[in-house]
């Protein structure tokens, strides 16, 4: 019962990501745009909590549905005025876009269905068990292998240049 | 269970839209909405890849949590750099944005 509920879930999710995800790239209206981006990262965390990984679903609510979106919106009302549209797309581009997405999507959907993946009825897919919190932390900061202690403090330092970047560029001078 | 293909074609479709946008939009943000869209599909991949066919590991949740803090570094020096162009040019159209100074 849980399974068919699992499988309604993930095929409704998915329908709301591939439309919104189109509604977000074509939308002449930025904030709708936005809007539109906003519900694709959500069902994404769906994904992710189907999945399993709950903190991982947590991440990406609060970093970014949370804390991009709030950046993109305000950009967004800083660059445009009342009721202001994006300009029509022309056709050239909207034809050469349109090829690279059917062609991109007809190859990488023929090249997944024909691979076979093999991965059995494993219990972490089917079951509720999610990654203990204590693993992940001892992961993120240990230093042997399958640890990731020197790429979270280059990140944490990648986060600072770019504070101080971006309050260096875009200040009033 | 739901196949792992399906949660696969969802994210190319999602990638492959955001080529579209990429290719399509005019505006400096739009064009970064569907920069947005790319990084999510991948750190999809990421994930799902993990979990199906190496669930023993951790490997690909890590790779998706540091894919979205460098997305987000990335996003915050993009919308600094955009804020910028406004205040020089007063518009964000890539069209009209062809002198570095002016």
């Amino acid at each position: 019962m849980g399974e068919i509920a699992n499988m309604i879930v993930f095929y409704c999710m998915a329908a709301v990501i591939v439309i919104s995800s189109i509604l977000a790239v074509t939308s002449r209206r930025m904030l709708r745009a936005a809007t539109f981006l906003l519900i694709v990262l959500i069902c994404t965390a769906g994904l992710y909590l189907l999945l399993n990984y709950h903190f991982l679903a947590v991440v990406q609510l609060s970093v970014y549905a949370g804390g991009i979106l709030i950046l993109f919106i305000f950009a967004i009302l800083l660059t445009s005025a009342k009721g202001d549209r994006t300009e029509s797309q022309d056709t050239k581009r909207m034809v050469s876009g349109g090829l690279a997405l059917v062609a991109g999507i007809g190859i990488t959907v023929w090249a997944t269905l024909k691979h076979k993946f093999l991965y059995g009825d494993n219990l972490t897919i089917l079951g509720d068990q999610e990654i203990n919190m204590k693993e992940i932390g001892n992961a993120m900061i240990g230093t042997g292998k399958y640890e990731y202690l020197l790429s979270f403090e280059a990140l944490s330092v990648l986060l600072l240049t770019c504070a101080i970047g971006a309050i260096l560029i875009a200040r009033k001078r | 269970m739901i196949p792992m293909e399906h949660y696969l074609i969802v994210s190319s479709i999602m990638f492959f839209v955001g080529v579209y946008g990429f290719i399509t939009r005019k505006n400096l943000l739009a064009v970064l909405i569907s920069i947005e869209l790319i990084l999510n599909s991948v750190e999809i991949n990421f994930s799902v890849f993990n979990r199906y066919l190496y669930p023993e590991h951790m490997e690909g949740m890590f790779f998706s949590l540091f894919g979205i803090a460098i997305s987000a570094a990335e996003t915050a020096v993009a919308i600094a750099i955009i804020i910028n162009v406004y205040r020089l040019a007063n518009n964000i159209d890539v069209r009209h944005i062809d002198k570095l100074k002016h």
